[in-house]
This record gives C-alpha cells, sequence and structure tokens, in this order.
C-alpha cells in the first residue's frame, strides 16, 4: 500500500465518525518500487492530498524531512522528493489502528486488510 | 446454466482456479475489457485529464490496466484474495473507508448482483446495499458519477438496487445496452453523486447501444465448421430438394415397379402452378 492510499483512509466502523482520520501506522516494513514520475499528475493529486496527516504519518515512518506547512513555493526537486514518499514507498507489513475506536486493519503482502467483524457493523 | 452468486459467496466461489480464469482465458478477457471500455465511455471524464477512480470489484485488475492505459489512477478492491494484486481486501457491504470527496468517479464490473445475497446469517442485502451507497456517496468528488455494469437477476433485484441508491443522495438511472439481444444485453447503473450547476441544468442520462434497432456487435468467432456455413449461406435462397431431376428420378422408378397411374413426361414436369390470383 502507498502513502497516497493511506490519506485517503479513515476508519469505517459504524459509529466511529470523529476522531478517525489518519489511521495510525504501527510495527511497518517498507519497500520502494519505482514508477515513472509524472508531473501532472501529482499536481492533481496535491489538491486532494490533506498535508497535516501526510506529514504525521511520513513521520511514523521515520521520514521527517517534511515542512509543517506546505511551502508557498515549490519546485522540481520537492516534487521529486514528494513523489518518491507518496508513490514509491510502499508498505509491506505492518498494521493501521484508528486513533478513536483502536480498531486494527493489517496490512499483509502490501495488502491492507480493511475487513470488519459483524459486531462493529450495528 | 445456473448463476454463480446462488453456488458460493464471492470469497469462495473466485478461489485461485477460478481467478486463473480471468488471467488466462482470452474470452473472459475481452468481454471484461469491453465492459470496462464501456463503463468508461459512460462515466464522461473530461478528456486528457488524468482522474482518480475506484474500481470496486477489482479482481485481479484487468479492467485496471485498462484504466491505466487511459492515464486514470486508481485503487482497486476485492473481497477475494485469490483475485487481488496490489490493492484492498474489502467487503463493499460493509462500506467503505474513504475520506469524502477523494474520487473522480468509480466503476465496476458484474459486482452489484452479488450484494443481493445474504451469505451469512448476520448479512442483510438491503442494508448492505444501503451502506455500500451511503460510503460510495461520501468518497465521490460532487459531481462525479459511478457506473455499475451488473447482471440483475430479475425485476425485482433491480429495484432493490435502485432504491437504495436513490435513498442514498444518489441521482441517475439503468443504461441497457442491446435491449433485445439475448447474448449482448447489458445492465449499466449510471448514478450521478450530487452536480455541478450547468446551465442546462439536469445531467443527461447517457444513451444506451442498440435501442434504434443498431445491429449487435458480433464479435465472436465460431469454430464449428456447420455454424460458419449456415451465416455465409444466410440469406442466399436454398435450391429446392423437390427438383426435376427428382421428379423424373421418381417417376421412372414407379414405371419400373409397374404402377399405372404414372403421367408422361412433358415440359411441365416439375414445373409449379401458377397462383390463382
Amino acid at each position: 500500500m502507498r502513502l497516497i492510499v493511506h490519506n485517503m483512509l479513515q476508519c469505517h466502523v459504524k459509529g466511529c465518525d470523529s476522531n478517525n482520520f489518519p489511521l495510525q501506522l504501527s510495527d511497518v516494513e517498507l519497500e520502494i518500487h519505482e514508477i515513472e514520475y509524472n508531473h501532472e499528475f501529482l499536481q492533481s493529486l496535491l489538491t486532494k492530498l490533506d498535508w497535516k496527516a501526510f506529514v504525521a504519518t511520513a513521520e511514523q515512518i521515520g521520514i521527517t524531512s517534511l515542512p509543517q506547512t506546505f511551502p508557498e513555493e515549490i519546485d522540481e526537486d520537492f516534487l521529486k522528493k514528494l513523489h518518491r514518499i507518496l508513490f514509491e514507498t510502499h508498505i509491506v507489513e505492518g498494521k493501521m489502528i484508528c486513533s478513536n475506536c483502536s480498531h486494527e486493519y493489517p496490512i499483509r503482502d502490501g495488502i491492507p486488510n480493511m475487513l470488519l467483524n459483524e459486531e462493529e457493523l450495528e | 446454466m445456473s448463476r454463480p452468486e446462488h453456488q458460493a459467496p464471492p470469497e469462495i466461489y473466485y478461489n485461485d482456479e477460478e481467478a486463473r480464469k480471468y488471467t488466462s482465458n482470452t474470452r473472459i478477457q475481452s468481454v471484461q475489457a469491453d465492459l470496462t471500455y464501456r463503463a468508461l465511455e459512460l462515466l464522461n471524464l473530461p478528456e486528457n485529464e488524468p482522474a482518480f477512480l475506484l474500481d470496486i470489484g477489482c479482481g485481479s485488475g484487468l479492467s485496471g490496466e485498462i484504466l491505466d492505459e487511459e492515464g486514470h489512477m486508481w485503487i482497486g478492491m476485492d473481497i477475494s484474495p485469490s483475485m487481488l494484486r496490489d490493492l484492498f481486501l474489502q467487503d463493499v457491504g460493509q462500506g467503505m473507508g474513504f475520506r469524502p470527496g477523494t474520487f473522480d468517479g468509480a466503476i465496476s464490473i458484474s459486482v452489484l448482483q452479488w450484494l443481493c445475497n445474504a451469505d451469512h446469517s448476520s448479512h442483510n442485502p438491503k442494508s448492505r446495499l444501503t451502506r455500500f451507497f451511503s460510503t460510495l456517496y461520501s468518497s465521490l468528488r460532487r459531481g462525479a458519477r459511478a457506473v455499475f455494469q451488473f447482471y440483475p437477476e430479475n425485476d425485482h433485484q433491480c429495484e432493490l438496487i435502485m432504491n437504495a441508491a436513490m435513498r442514498c443522495g444518489f441521482e441517475g438511472g439503468l443504461v441497457i445496452d442491446y435491449p433485445n439481444s439475448k447474448k449482448a444485453k447489458k445492465y449499466f447503473l449510471c448514478l450521478f453523486a450530487g452536480q455541478i450547476p450547468i446551465e442546462d441544468g439536469k445531467p443527461k442520462m447517457p444513451k444506451a447501444l442498440g435501442v434504434d434497432g443498431e445491429d449487435e456487435p458480433n464479435t465472436i468467432i465460431y469454430s464449428s465448421q456447420r455454424i460458419q456455413e449456415r451465416q455465409r449461406t444466410k440469406g442466399k435462397q436454398r435450391k429446392s430438394i423437390k427438383e426435376k431431376d427428382w421428379v423424373m428420378h421418381k417417376k421412372e422408378v414407379a414405371r419400373m415397379k409397374g404402377t399405372k397411374s404414372v403421367p408422361l413426361d412433358s415440359k411441365y414436369t416439375a414445373r409449379k402452378r401458377k397462383p390463382k390470383f
């Protein structure tokens, strides 16, 4: 799972609708898979990105080189770095924990398991 | 043939064996590809702009490959682990956890009919559909579309699905391609999540294919020789069996047998009578 995807995810246990984003990462294993850099695409996704959550998540997995607020001026180098973190960094193993209801979503072989138990649907 | 959703729940039905068919069988691949292209067309995305799409029931990613080719980014989800590549393990009937306004569109090929089943005692199709559509609605950008290709079992099922979608705020309806054909008939549920105010008011429903008697696409090449033969001679006049030769032969045989009342041969033998009026 890539960080861009993590930035879109929130807990969907029924009744858990505040403070359910972002999911906290723990025990993660990372892998880098390089893909082609697409400037246009990155730009269009930046408008959708929740920057604060993204920085917080990056810190949890040991990436501390991001500024706390989105910089006014952005250059190519910065975008390349973002591309690296957003699109090429994969979380292979680990779990995501909701900070509100503390439900754990395991990640195995790079696939997050978003299935819920029956009692969490009531 | 019985419907797959009657045989087992999806996570069991689509085992490794069944999933392999989807990646090795070219017939299945071409059908899936056609459906995906049609669904994309119905999505009506702005041209030459990469969009962020959701593929519900992505399986082994057949439709995703097409989305990649068209230059879109997509996230896929499926309930069956055998079908997955690098995506999400999720039961869509439990709802989806995406931030509001994430996607520019959603497509789903042959999934909705699975949601109408109750595979566990705790499953209630109606509430699962409602949960699915309401979480989908919130994860779509205003004005985005969702296109679902599905195989409804009967009218009742259609109605159940439509009602659930409308109750969650979606607008739109069914587009039925080739409604008069048995094989090419396809159902697409076309939903609008809210709308961007535009000049001519409501978003228009896309037009279905093959409504005005257009021919269905004949993409299947039959291997059986007999069927090919039949297709080739279709439309041409077949030679009548009771030609002059045949009649003459019959008369000859009758004479040899000694039948008395065999008419004489003439130029009128084996000719058709003129119509009286």
